[in-house]
């Protein structure tokens, strides 16, 4: 089972007095896959910021599986809701095991088990154990360090996934083989995922449901199949810049 | 000269000593204090500026300020740690602030959203990833403590300064080496060494 999410008429006001999320109310239930596009500065990163507390909302409530997230108790909640992020930010002085067992670590569970449940997620990763478990980030690639920041996000199989656009600084190559492995992760287990992008086309990749935030609102929320019939013009412009034109 | 050797072998552990207790006080209170500073930030620019401006008494006056206080002061050899714990923490209380300060925010983030508390951050994070810094700055306070101590003979601190001292008392200029050489030595051996420390820290972080 995933996690149940609620947002409800949430706003969170930049430092410059603005809003950058508008009175925002969104609920997720257990195990959809939800993918939130908009243009940069729409307030994506901060919608998705909400929902693991690294984002105060100044009025209105975040709800996860029926409890106001906040303190007290906020980083115990956060081991339970995988965060990954455009840059993988990888512990330096860790080495890719220790990197993978953070949460785990956090958690109190054994080093064996520490240890199977890492080498099972990188095996599946396509980071073979055996090479890569004893390396430092520095040592990796971009491809490999963010696959390694997947891993640790979700080693613990946490019940709500968040993802800040992970694939959009790496090639288009590695960037579609990791879109496929995501996709089979979040096949195999049962969680709730919330997935930031700019790229449409990575939106009806990985998700079941697309909302579309513009200036801090909401201004559609759709299933995918019905996202690339809409007439709403804003997201016809999306739909338009992704068309790549057929040779003639 | 056996008698001039005997004299700058124990002078020589007597500086030692000084400085050894000097910094280890200074290091085990420099950098909770510089961790302290980062985390109220607001009195810690107050705490900054404080021990900035102990750095800038001239250190025969601190040693001067220092005999009359009770408990610390008097002549001897506590006055002589004590000025030195006082001159050693701004390299290590800066330094300390410095390295935490240069941690960098995605990695910070990165520890919070994956459940980290503060305190485990800390350990786990943030002192782990300043260690070149603090290694820095320790490497700083024990060379100025290694010079500053040669000064606390004026105050009955013994170590090598007892020899400098009487050196230039007697204008006998062997004396003045006997104890200048030594403390030269120290110095940069100390620096060699917390220098190779701070780059080995570093060098495992790839930075």
């Amino acid at each position: 089972m995933g996690s149940s999410v609620v947002i409800d008429r949430a706003t969170v006001g930049g430092s410059n007095g603005n809003a950058i999320v508008r009175d925002v109310s969104l609920r997720i239930d257990p195990g959809e896959s939800v993918a939130v596009i908009g243009r940069s500065g729409a307030g994506k990163t901060t919608l998705l910021r909400l929902l693991n507390g690294l984002a105060t909302p100044s009025t209105g409530a975040v709800v996860i599986d029926g409890l106001p997230l906040g303190e007290p108790g906020l980083a115990e909640r956060r081991r339970r809701i995988g965060t990954i992020l455009q840059a993988p930010a990888l512990f330096p002085h860790r080495t890719v095991l220790e990197n993978v067992g953070t949460v785990p670590r956090l958690l109190g569970w054994p080093e064996e088990r520490i240890r199977q449940a890492s080498a099972a997620l990188l095996e599946r990763l396509d980071l073979p154990f055996d090479r890569f478990a004893g390396r430092f980030p520095r040592s990796l690639s971009g491809g490999e360090q963010q696959r390694v920041g997947i891993a640790r996000a979700m080693v613990a199989d946490p019940p709500l996934l968040l993802c800040d656009e992970p694939f959009s600084a790496l090639d288009p190559i590695v960037r579609r083989d990791l879109q496929d492995t995501f996709v089979a992760l979040r096949d195999g287990g049962s969680v709730t995922l919330l997935f930031v992008t700019h790229d449409v086309a990575e939106a009806l990749r990985v998700a079941r449901r697309i909302v579309l935030i513009d200036d801090g609102a909401i201004v559609a929320d759709l299933p995918a199949g019905d996202f690339v019939r809409s007439a709403h013009p804003l997201i016809h412009r999306f739909l338009d810049a992704a068309r790549i034109p057929e040779a003639s | 000269m056996t008698d001039l050797t005997a004299e700058i072998v124990h002078a020589t552990a007597q500086h030692l000593l000084i400085v050894g207790v000097a910094m280890l006080v200074a290091t085990s209170a420099g950098i909770p204090i510089g961790v302290a500073c980062v985390w109220n930030p607001r009195s810690g620019r107050i705490v900054l500026r404080l021990i900035d401006i102990i750095q800038t008494i001239p250190s025969l006056a601190l040693f001067g300020f220092l005999i009359p206080l009770p408990l610390i002061g008097g002549i001897g050899i506590r006055t002589a740690i004590v000025a030195l714990i006082l001159y050693s923490l701004l390299p290590l209380v800066r330094n300390t602030v410095t390295g935490i300060a240069g941690v960098d925010p995605l990695i910070r983030e990165a520890a919070t959203a994956l459940g980290m508390t503060e305190r485990q951050r800390l350990m786990r994070i943030d002192l782990p990833l300043a260690l070149p810094s603090i290694f820095g700055g320790i490497r700083i306070a024990t060379v100025i403590a290694i010079g500053v101590a040669t000064i606390a003979a004026a105050v009955g601190g013994g170590g090598l300064g007892t020899l400098i001292f009487r050196g230039v008392a007697m204008v006998d200029s062997t004396r003045i080496l006997a104890g200048a050489l030594p403390a030269a030595a120290l110095a940069v051996a100390a620096d060699l060494l917390f220098g190779a420390l701070e780059r080995l820290a570093a060098r495992r972080l790839g930075v």
